[in-house]
């Protein structure tokens, strides 16, 4: 069916100019159960690997050994003996990623002031978009260690849940967008020296804007934020730069972007959605895997064939063997499986001409969920089988 | 025991939610056009921003107002997808008048601050939103007259989001301990957790969305919001009975048996066709054992389970029609959740 190019993930994990791979797609595609189960293929295939997920489901989290939150990547054990590369994974803590980053660019005395205030505390945990702009800030973390210390030689992330899909993509900018943007430098403004004086500079709008502030947000929490910001000033410069170097370290040929999809109209349109935002921002998608696709065992039966032969089992049910009515029912169930299997190519080959040159591979549904190495294992070796 | 509320049809405010892919548009979808077929007036709402309805109902995408989606006699259903810049900027003009400083905000990015960088304050401005659609009302101020919506259906963030989402107090506390903003959180969570309102939770007979499930209503009750029901998506009747998976496990010469049946009605079994059906069985049984434990694990909940089927051809098609048909049967369910 397929006449787009094959997506050969066993050459991509094998490609030492490889070493950022990105896993994307919609909530509940199974983004993290890929990201795993490539990171655990290469692995075993001689890289040095270290997984970031974001919010992995607690069996999956047994099974890579993570069993607290300690934003440290640490090794995987388990992987089979002979195997030359090694395996670390890590699970994001967002709040403390912030508080690293604060630590790292404030002076003792300043981060401590940052740390304790009460709207650094709520934005450093809930603010829209900081679990993806920690999730950045992560991998350029891991990246610079990755090459100060030779620790890995490839990066597999798994991307956040997000409200929108590319929310990751988006985050980053928009906070360095924010940083940069008056509305900060007229929160910052009161708490300097001055702040009269300085907010001259604007025009009368900017005076209009504070007294508003102030009425819709109350004056406490404006005293807070005022706080923050003129806490935070002096690192503003660093956040924006390690957002844009993050961001360009994402469209490097070195990093790969995978869209995970499963084989229904919705997955597949909001990975139509990515597909076409990454090519807007240039960033090197490497291809489409279209994860839980159902398949036949039996693939010389038609669906049509099958149905007729039930049929006619159950019209002879005088003298049946002890096994027709079991041999009805598996022809009805090849039925049922064949004609999900077919809708959901038909799924797929619309995405496929819709993007003829994005490269595409399946990895067929398993029976049951995914919660131990060997299950990684084996989502793994789908993954590269479907290329061969 | 708590009450939720007589039955699911007495609700004003319907919050549907489950993990990611469950189907959760759909079966919000669904139950709205089930409330209007039973003749009432129904806002559909979605905060996401991913234009869902319009692709369930397959209509242009919405904007800010709401628009007609299904008048069906009685009742009617509309759709709206909130803004978060929108719904700030008409909650600025509503309770404080500010025409020309909403404009002002905008020009200095504070309305770009408050809906995607400040903290929490683009969920009070969402589920506020929904909020006002609740108590809207026809007459000259808010509490005159009669409610506007019968039913308000909101399509709701995932499980791994709801609970903040929800628990707007909690989240504007660290930042608003006093002033308008506190206020407005703390008429939502009346709301929210009042008898007129239930969550609802999409969950599927698969491992990681029981998983979720089971820690959302946890999550939930311990922040007594009242629960509805547990819509059990996309359920597949088992193809095979309980002496197929016995003879699937214990018969020997299986191969050659099914091999002759398969002869008896003209069909040339080779015999990687006869193992194929074999596995495709085994794996069969396999998922309905698994999804009968799911099942309990829901069970144990202590909500209503309500299963919709898989339908062949999506909800393309009219398939959300068959699905709301299911759903008004349930209508009038008295609703009983434990805190």
């Amino acid at each position: 069916m397929s006449t787009s190019p094959h997506l050969d993930l066993d050459a991509l994990i094998a490609d030492r100019g490889i070493g950022v791979v990105v896993c994307c797609g919609a909530g509940g595609v199974g983004k993290t159960t890929t990201a795993a189960a490539l990171g655990l293929r290469a692995a075993e295939a001689g890289r040095r690997v270290v997984v970031l997920t974001i919010d992995p489901a607690r069996r999956l989290a047994q099974a890579l050994g993570l069993t607290e939150l300690d934003n440290t990547p640490r090794p995987v054990a388990g992987l089979t003996s002979g195997a030359t590369g090694s395996l670390d994974a890590m699970m994001l803590d967002m709040k403390r990623t912030f508080d690293e980053v604060v630590e790292a660019h404030a002076d003792p005395e300043k981060a401590a002031q940052i740390l304790a205030n009460p709207f650094y505390q709520a934005v450093s945990s809930s603010f829209a978009g900081t679990q993806e702009y920690m999730a950045m800030e992560k991998l350029g973390q891991l990246r610079a260690q990755a090459e100060r210390d030779g620790t890995w030689d490839l990066i597999v992330v798994d991307t956040p849940p997000s409200r929108s899909a590319l929310d990751f993509l988006d985050a980053p900018k928009r906070l360095g967008s924010f940083l940069d943007g008056r509305f900060i430098r007229l929160l910052a403004a009161p708490a300097k020296a001055g702040g009269r004086a300085y907010l001259k500079v604007f025009s009368v709008g900017v005076d209009l804007a504070a007294r508003t502030l102030s009425k819709v947000l109350g004056g406490q929490m404006l005293t807070d934020v005022q706080t923050f910001v003129a806490a935070l000033d002096t690192m503003f410069g660093g956040f924006r730069e390690r957002a844009d170097v993050t961001y360009a370290l994402l469209k490097e040929e070195s990093t790969a972007f995978l869209v995970v999809a499963s084989p229904e109209r919705d997955a597949l349109r909001e990975a139509a959605y990515f597909v076409e935002r990454l090519a807007a921002e240039s960033m090197p998608l490497a291809g489409l895997i279209v994860n839980r696709l159902t398949t036949v065992s039996a693939t010389t039966l038609s669906a049509a064939r099958a149905l007729a032969a039930a049929e006619q089992l159950e019209e002879h049910e005088s003298g049946a063997s002890v096994t027709a009515a079991l041999t009805g029912d598996l022809l009805r169930l090849h039925e049922d499986l064949a004609a999900t299997a077919n809708r959901q190519r038909a799924h797929v080959s619309r995405f496929e001409a819709a993007h003829p040159r994005v490269p595409s591979t399946t990895v067929p549904a398993r029976a049951t969920d995914v919660h131990d190495l060997a299950g990684l294992r084996a989502v793994g070796a789908a993954l590269g089988r479907a290329t061969a | 025991m708590t009450l939720v509320s007589a039955a699911l049809s007495d609700l004003r405010l319907h919050v549907v939610t489950g993990k990611g892919g469950v189907g959760k548009t759909t079966v919000a979808s669904a139950l709205a056009l089930a409330l209007a077929q039973s003749g009432k007036r129904v806002l559909l709402v979605e905060v996401e921003g991913r234009q869902g309805i319009s692709q369930t109902f397959d209509v242009p995408p919405l904007g800010i107002d709401e628009r007609l989606l299904v008048n069906s006699g009685d009742g009617e259903l509309w759709g709206l997808a909130v803004d978060a810049k929108a719904a700030l900027l008409e909650y600025l003009q509503i309770f404080y008048k500010l025409g020309r400083a909403g404009n002002a905000l905008e020009k200095v990015g504070a309305i770009d601050f408050a809906t995607t960088i400040a903290p929490g304050v683009r969920d009070v401005l969402l589920i506020g939103k929904v909020y006002e659609a609740v108590g809207r009302t026809d007459g000259p101020r808010r509490g005159q007259g009669a409610c506007v919506w019968d039913a308000v259906v909101l399509d709701a963030p995932p499980t791994g989001r709801v609970g903040r989402f929800l628990g707007v107090n909690a989240e504007v506390a660290g930042i608003a301990r006093m002033g308008p903003i506190k206020n407005q959180a703390d008429s939502i969570t009346r709301l929210l957790q009042s008898t007129n309102t239930a969550v609802h939770l999409v969950s599927l007979l698969e491992e990681m969305p029981v998983q979720e499930t089971i820690d959302a209503v946890t999550e939930l009750r311990s922040a007594r919001f009242g629960l509805g029901l547990c819509v059990v998506n996309l359920v597949r009747d088992p193809l095979l009975d309980e002496r197929d998976t016995d003879l699937l496990a214990q018969t020997a010469d299986l191969e050659a048996s099914i091999k002759a049946d398969l002869d008896s009605v003209g069909v040339r079994a080779t015999g990687p066709m006869v193992r194929g059906l074999l596995s495709q069985g085994r794996d069969h049984a396999d998922r309905i054992l698994l999804q009968d434990e799911m099942a309990t694990e829901l069970a144990e909940t202590g909500l209503p389970l309500i299963p919709l089927p898989a339908l062949v051809d999506g909800v393309e098609e009219g398939g959300i029609s068959v699905l709301a048909e299911i759903l008004a049967e349930v209508l009038d369910t008295p609703l009983a959740s434990a805190p």
